[in-house]
C-alpha cells in the first residue's frame, strides 16, 4: 500500500517536472513558428539545426563553459567548504554570509557588477570573463551542498585515521571525501545546472567573442523563439537520457558513478 | 588537522574579496550616489535612491516578493521532503538515476520552459483543453499569482530535493533501527529522529530556494502578465530599461539586507535544532 | 566517470578548435550585432565571400540591452541595429560615428518619405533597415466590433481580454495618442492624464506582455492587444488567418529599426561596406522575404509588389497615406524618461 502511494507520488512529481518538456518536444515538430498554432508535423527544424552556424557556436560555448565552470567550482568549492567547516564560529559566519551574496543577489546585479569590475580591470569581455562569472556564482552552491555533509561527518573518524598514522591528505582522500561525496556530486550537479541555464550574467560578461545558447534564445524573444531551438533541446534531452541509462547499466553498483 | 584544513578557506576568501566583495562595494557606492555611472568624477553623494525605495509602492512590491518567495519555498519543502525521503530509500542501483532525472528538466533553457508553461496554463492552453475534454470547468490560473507560483516551484524544486536527499542518504540506518527497537513507531521515529537529523539539509534547501526566489524575474512577467511586479523584475528594469543604476542598486542593497536578516533568523533556528538533534 | 568526463572534455575542445578555425585567418572581421532572427543569415556568408571580410554575427533582444552593453564598453561593435528613439539617444550621448555616404552609394534606394525623420533629421548617423507601425492585433473569432479606434482597449465588453505592452513608450504612447497628445510629451499634466487613463484601464487588462502578445492572441488566450505591425506579418506569413491588424484612426507610432556604427567600431569602412551591401536591391529583397517586415528600399518594394501584391492590401505591411501622415516617431526623452518609467511601474502595481 505504502509502496503504491510512493510510486504514485513520484509519478505525479515527474509528470509535473516533465510536462513542459513534453510540450517543448511537441513544438519541435510543429510546422508553424507560432506557439499558438499547430501547423502540421515536420522534421524541417531538425534539418535546419545542422545548417545553423549561430546555434553550433552557441552550443559549443555553452557546453565548454558549463563543463569548465563545473569542474573548477566543484574543486574550489569543496576545498573551501573543508576550510570553512574548520574555521572559528565568527569566521565561518562572516565567510558564509559573503558566500551567500551571489545566491541572494538578483542575477542582474551580479552581472552588472561583475561587468563593471572586469571593464575597470581592463579586461576585454569574452570567454574568460564569462567563465570567471560562472565560477563566481557556482561556488556558493557547491559550498552550500558540501557543508551539511561535513556537519554530519563524525569528527572522530578523521582523527582516528590520523592517530592510526594516516597522513592528512590520505585521511582526506580515503576518509573524508567518500563521506561527503554525495554533497560534492549534488553541488556539481547544481553548478552545471546553473551554468547551462544562465542568461543574465552571461549576457553582461560575454563580449563579441563568445555567446551561449541562453543569450541566443533570449535574443529571439522579439520574433518568437524558432522551433530549431526546440529541436536542439529535444536532441540534448534524448542524449542526456541515453547517456544516463548507459552509465547506470554499465555499473552494477550505480552508486559509484552517480552518487 | 583542523588548523591545516582551515587554510583551505583562505584562497577562496581572497577570491570572494575580488569577485564578490568589490562588485558589491560598487553596488553600494552606486546606491548612495547620483550622477553618470560611467564617469566616476560626476558621482555625488545622495540618499535620494533610498528615499525612493521607502515609497509605499516599492515597499509593497518588496512585500509581495517576500510573500511569494516564502510560499514557493514552503511548497517546495512540502513537495520535496517526501520526494527526498523516497529517493533515499530507493534501491541503490536506481537512486542516482531517479535523482538525476529530477534535475534534467532544468537543463532545458529557462525561457523555453517558461514558454512551455504558458502553453500549458494559458486560458486556451493544454491543461484547460484537457479539463474541457474531461468535461471539467476551466482553470483560470494564467495570468495570475497561481501560475507564477507554479513557475517558481517548478524552477526551484530540485534545489530543495538535492540537499535534503544528500543529508537523508547518510543517516545511519542503525539509528533508525535502534529507534524502532526502542518501541518508536514510524511517525515518532520520523519526528524525533529523522527530521532533527535532516535539519542541515533542510536549511541548505530553504536557503537555496528562498534566496533566489525572492529576486526571481521573468516568471512574473510571462505567467503573471506583469500584474504582480516583483522586486527582481523591478531591479532588472532599473538596470536595463530605465538605466537608473543608482535606484537599482539601492533596491538590491535593501533586498540583500532583508534576506540576510531572514537568513540569520533561519540559522538561529538551525542552531537550536542542531543542539536538540545532538541531544537525541 | 572520470574517463567519461575527460572524453567529453576532449570532444568539446576538438569541436571547438574546428569551430574557431573555420572563422580564422588574417582577414578583417567586423562585429555585427542585430536583433535575434532579424536577418537572412545566408546573406552573411555571401558578404564574406564577396568581400573577403569576416563577419562575427551576434544577436540581442531589446534596444535597452543593446544600449546597456554599448554604454558599458569592454568590447567593440561595428554595425548595430537600434530603433529610432535609441538612435536619437545615442546621437545625443555621442555614441555614434557619422556615416560616410561615399561608401554607401546604395542609400539612393531608400524611400525619400522615410528619410530625415526626427530621431536623426539628416540621416547623418543612421540608415533605416525595416520600418512599421504600432497598432491593435485582434482575434477575429473573439472581436466582432470593428477595430478602428484606440477606444476599444477601454471597452468594458472586453474585460479580461485585453493585452497591453509592458514597454514604457508603447503603453504610455497609446494613452497619449488617445488623449490627442504627442507620444514624446514632456508635459507633466499631459502625462498625469495618460497615467490616470492607464490606471482606469488596468481592471480590464488581462496582462502586460512583451512580444508574447502575438501568440497569445493567435491562440485565443486573449481577444486583442497592442502590437507592432511586424508581429501581425509574422502570423500572416505563417498562414494564420484568424487575426486582424488595425492602425487606429487617431494615429499611431511609426518605428524604424536602423543600421548605425557605434564609436567603439574598429573597422568603420568595412562596416559601411556591410551597410551598403544590405541596401543592395537583390540582397534587400531576399532579406525582406526572410524577415517579412516592410523594407524602406524602393527597389525592394517594387519587387515585392510584383511577387506579393496581396500584402500591399494589408495596413500592417503598407499603411495608407493617412496613417503615415498621422504617425509620429519616438525620440529620446533624456532625463524625462525616468518619469515615464515610474508611471508604468505604478500602473503595473495596481
Amino acid at each position: 500500500m505504502m509502496k503504491v502511494a510512493k510510486k504514485i507520488y513520484m509519478g505525479l512529481l515527474y509528470l509535473f517536472l516533465y510536462a513542459p518538456i513534453i510540450v517543448l518536444i511537441v513544438f519541435s515538430f510543429n510546422e508553424s513558428k507560432s506557439r499558438g498554432h499547430w501547423g502540421g508535423f515536420t522534421l524541417k527544424w531538425y534539418a535546419e539545426l545542422f545548417r545553423d552556424r549561430q546555434i553550433r557556436e552557441a552550443l559549443y560555448y555553452t557546453l565548454l563553459v558549463a563543463v569548465l565552470s563545473t569542474v573548477i567550482s566543484t574543486i574550489v568549492g569543496t576545498l573551501a567548504a573543508l576550510g570553512i567547516h574548520n574555521m572559528s564560529k565568527l569566521g565561518r559566519t562572516v565567510v558564509l554570509n559573503i558566500n551567500n551574496l551571489p545566491v541572494l543577489n538578483p542575477d542582474i546585479v551580479t552581472g552588472v557588477a561583475l561587468m563593471t569590475l572586469f571593464i575597470s580591470m581592463g579586461l576585454e569581455l569574452g570567454l574568460v570573463t564569462m567563465l570567471i562569472a560562472h565560477v563566481v556564482f557556482s561556488i556558493p552552491y557547491v559550498i552550500l551542498s558540501v557543508l551539511p555533509k561535513l556537519r554530519q561527518l563524525n569528527k572522530h573518524t578523521a582523527e582516528a585515521a590520523l592517530d592510526l598514522g594516516a597522513t592528512p591528505s590520505y585521511a582526506l582522500r580515503k576518509v573524508i571525501l567518500p563521506e561527503i561525496m554525495p554533497g560534492i556530486v549534488s553541488g556539481a550537479l547544481m553548478a552545471f545546472t546553473l551554468s547551462i541555464d544562465d542568461f543574465v550574467i552571461s549576457f553582461f560578461t560575454a563580449g563579441t567573442e563568445a555567446t551561449n545558447l541562453s543569450i541566443l534564445i533570449y535574443s529571439m524573444a522579439k520574433r518568437g523563439v524558432k522551433p530549431t531551438i526546440n529541436a536542439l533541446s529535444t536532441l540534448m534531452f534524448i542524449t542526456i537520457v541515453v547517456l544516463m541509462l548507459i552509465i547506470n547499466k554499465k555499473s552494477d553498483k550505480g552508486e559509484n558513478l552517480l552518487l | 588537522m583542523n588548523k591545516k584544513l582551515r587554510l583551505l578557506a583562505y584562497p577562496y576568501s581572497v577570491w570572494m574579496g575580488i569577485f564578490i566583495v568589490i562588485p558589491l562595494f560598487l553596488i553600494l557606492v552606486y546606491s548612495v550616489t547620483t550622477g553618470d555611472i560611467h564617469d566616476a568624477s560626476s558621482l555625488k553623494l545622495s540618499g535620494e535612491s533610498y528615499k525612493k525605495v521607502l515609497e509605499p509602492i516599492y515597499l509593497n512590491i518588496i512585500k509581495d516578493s517576500f510573500v511569494l518567495a516564502a510560499a514557493s519555498t514552503l511548497i517546495c519543502l512540502l513537495l520535496g521532503y517526501p520526494a527526498a525521503m523516497i529517493i533515499s530509500n530507493t534501491n541503490i542501483k536506481y537512486r542516482g538515476l531517479v535523482l538525476v532525472f529530477f534535475i534534467v528538466p532544468i537543463w532545458m533553457n529557462f525561457l523555453l520552459r517558461t514558454y512551455a508553461w504558458m502553453s500549458l496554463l494559458s486560458p486556451n492552453g493544454f491543461l484547460n483543453r484537457f479539463l474541457m475534454w474531461l468535461g471539467l470547468p476551466k482553470l483560470e490560473l494564467m495570468p495570475g499569482q497561481g501560475a507564477v507560483l507554479v513557475g517558481m516551484v517548478y524552477n526551484f524544486l530540485p534545489f530543495m530535493v538535492l540537499p535534503i536527499y544528500t543529508v537523508l542518504s547518510k543517516i545511519d540506518k542503525n539509528v533508525l533501527e535502534a529507534a524502532s527497537d526502542l518501541g518508536g513507531n514510524k511517525i515518532v521515529t520520523f519526528f524525533r529522529v529523522v527530521l532533527p537529523l535532516s535539519v542541515p539539509g533542510v536549511v541548505s534547501g530553504i536557503t537555496m530556494v528562498f534566496m533566489p526566489a525572492v529576486s526571481t524575474f521573468i516568471i512574473s512577467g510571462l505567467l503573471g502578465g506583469s500584474k504582480t511586479p516583483l522586486i527582481g523584475d523591478l531591479i532588472e528594469q532599473q538596470f536595463i530599461s530605465s538605466r537608473n543604476w543608482h535606484f537599482g542598486s539601492a533596491l538590491s542593497i535593501i533586498l540583500m539586507v532583508m534576506i540576510l536578516i531572514s537568513m540569520a533568523i533561519m540559522s538561529r533556528i538551525d542552531q537550536n535544532n542542531a543542539q536538540e538533534g545532538r541531544k537525541v | 566517470m572520470r574517463k567519461t568526463l575527460s572524453c567529453i572534455l576532449i570532444l568539446i575542445l576538438v569541436v571547438g578548435m574546428a569551430v574557431s578555425l573555420s572563422g580564422c585567418g588574417q582577414k578583417v572581421v567586423i562585429n555585427v550585432y542585430n536583433w535575434g532572427e532579424f536577418m537572412d543569415e545566408t546573406l552573411i556568408d555571401e558578404f564574406e565571400k564577396q568581400t573577403g571580410i569576416g563577419v562575427n554575427y551576434k544577436t540581442y533582444e531589446t534596444n535597452e540591452t543593446l544600449l546597456a552593453k554599448l554604454e558599458a564598453g569592454g568590447s567593440s561593435y561595428d554595425v548595430v541595429f537600434p530603433s529610432d528613439y535609441a538612435v536619437s539617444e545615442m546621437i545625443k550621448r555621442d555614441m555614434l560615428l557619422p556615416l560616410d555616404y561615399s561608401n554607401i552609394p546604395n542609400i539612393k534606394y531608400i524611400d525619400e518619405r522615410l528619410r530625415g525623420q526626427e530621431y536623426d533629421p539628416e540621416n547623418k548617423y543612421s540608415v533605416p533597415y525595416f520600418w512599421g507601425t504600432v497598432g491593435i492585433l485582434y482575434n477575429k473569432d473573439l472581436v466582432t466590433d470593428p477595430v478602428e479606434s484606440w477606444d476599444i482597449l477601454w471597452n468594458d465588453k472586453y474585460k479580461g481580454q485585453i493585452l497591453m505592452k509592458k514597454d514604457v513608450r508603447d503603453s504610455i504612447g497609446v494613452a497619449l495618442i488617445r488623449l490627442g497628445y504627442s507620444v514624446n510629451t514632456t508635459n507633466d499634466a499631459e502625462l498625469e492624464q495618460a497615467k490616470q487613463l492607464l490606471i482606469q484601464q488596468s481592471p480590464l487588462v488581462n496582462g502586460y506582455y512583451g512580444d508574447e502578445i502575438r501568440d497569445l492572441i493567435a491562440n485565443g488566450d486573449a481577444a486583442l492587444g497592442v502590437t507592432y505591425s511586424g508581429d501581425f506579418m509574422d502570423l500572416y506569413w505563417e498562414g494564420i488567418d484568424n487575426v486582424g491588424y488595425a492602425i487606429p484612426k487617431e494615429g499611431s507610432n511609426i518605428w524604424y529599426d536602423c543600421m548605425v556604427i557605434p564609436k567603439s567600431a574598429k573597422h568603420k569602412k568595412e562596416a559601411e561596406m556591410f551597410i551598403n551591401f544590405m541596401l543592395d536591391p537583390d540582397v534587400g529583397f531576399r532579406n525582406s522575404e526572410e524577415v517579412g517586415y516592410t523594407s524602406p528600399n524602393t527597389e525592394v518594394i517594387k519587387r515585392m509588389q510584383e511577387e506579393y501584391p496581396e500584402v500591399f492590401e494589408l495596413p500592417a505591411y503598407w499603411p495608407d497615406e493617412e496613417a503615415l501622415s498621422k504617425g509620429e516617431v519616438y525620440v529620446d526623452l533624456g532625463d524625462y524618461k525616468a518619469k515615464y518609467n515610474d508611471i508604468l511601474t505604478e500602473v503595473l502595481a495596481q
